[in-house]
């Protein structure tokens, strides 16, 4: 879901910028809550496996693919401000190594992708969680499907990010499949398409972690104490 | 919930690194080729021509105002090496390193800053 240079106008990719530094500066002053030198590399690798999991794009349509955004699970497993930076350093390698997403567009990238879908899929899970405490014996499952929900709705919300960014700043052409409606459409139904994708690798991988090392987990980590799980 | 005991942090770790290393330098060769959603949203309207230059978008579609990544001349760009797609593996777990690096880097001077702050 990386944007090229030139999609939307330079006023609008510098506003995104700064909404972007912005997010970041905060991401990284709140991170330092969530780090510690157990947490730190672990934090290094999940960003590692996502840039690993974004190679794979997956077929969903005919001639249409999709790949992990790597929000919700990043901030399911290394928390919603590290989580923020997991996903931006990915997109930073891969706009300055691999030429893949653009340089004015990183700006809007990162607000899509690391912050609106970090933002939205941590929030899901964070609303969901009291379902996984609850229900001790069916936990692994029950968190499997909280990390898919989480992961669906993140993917589809940094999607219509994309919307907001061509609705302020797009360049319109006269052509149907260019009006804003056409394009939030299919957006939207192709993201719903790439979200179940998204949903299940991150339901897989939050699963395989819980159940080998549940306290790597920050969502469980830090459920809070009247809902305490018993690891 | 679980009986048997915990995998060391250690173990966990370098296991995870080898899932990720692993993802990046095979499991890559198997993605799908196709425009992903965005990019396929972006060229609707459009059909793509081969001409002299390279390929062109013809009709009427949002990719048309996209330009050329600066950096499309680098030595990795589009996960090759130097422009050889069977080399992506090798990319990739160059990528993957350098990720790693970099937000390994970053994250221990942030767990760095927040020993020396709550440290008396």
């Amino acid at each position: 879901m990386h944007m090229s240079d030139g999609l939307i106008n330079a006023p609008t990719s510098l506003l995104f910028v700064v909404v972007a530094v912005a997010g970041l500066s905060i991401a990284a002053w709140r991170a330092r809550s969530e780090l510690d030198e157990r947490t730190a590399p672990m934090a290094g690798l999940v960003a590692a496996f996502i840039f690993a999991v974004q190679m794979v794009n997956f077929p969903i349509l005919p001639g249409v693919s999709g790949h992990l955004l790597g929000g919700a699970l990043a901030a399911i497993l290394v928390g919603p401000y590290t989580g923020m930076l997991c996903v931006s350093i990915v997109l930073i390698v891969q706009a300055l190594l691999f030429a893949d997403g653009g340089l004015t567009a990183l700006g809007a990238n990162i607000t899509n992708m690391a912050i609106i879908g970090v933002v939205v899929g941590y929030g899901v899970a964070v609303a969901l969680r009291p379902l996984v405490v609850r229900r001790q014996r069916l936990r692994l499952r029950v968190l499997g499907g909280l990390a898919f929900a989480a992961a669906l709705c993140g993917t589809v919300a940094a999607s219509m990010g994309f919307v907001l960014e061509y609705a302020i700043g797009g360049h319109a052409t006269s052509g149907d499949s260019t009006s804003l409606g056409a394009v939030a459409a299919y957006m939207l139904g192709a993201h719903v398409l790439i979200g179940i994708g998204e949903g299940l690798i991150t339901a897989v991988t939050v699963t395989a972690v819980a159940k080998a090392r549940p306290d790597l987990v920050y969502l469980l980590r830090t459920a809070p104490r009247r809902v305490e799980v018993r690891a | 919930m679980s009986t048997s005991s915990p995998v060391s942090l250690r173990r966990f770790l370098l296991g995870f690194a080898l899932v990720a290393l692993l993802v990046a330098g095979a499991v890559s060769y198997l993605a799908s080729s196709s425009p992903d959603g965005l990019d396929s949203a972006t060229t609707r309207g459009c059909e793509t021509v081969e001409t002299d230059a390279g390929e062109t978008l013809v009709g009427d579609c949002i990719a048309q105002n996209a330009s050329a990544h600066p950096l499309s001349d680098s030595p990795l760009a589009d996960y090759t090496v130097g422009g050889r797609s069977h080399l992506t593996g090798v990319a990739g777990v160059i990528g993957a390193t350098a990720t790693f690096v970099v937000a390994g880097g970053l994250f221990w001077l942030l767990a760095r800053a927040r020993r020396n702050r709550t440290s008396p």
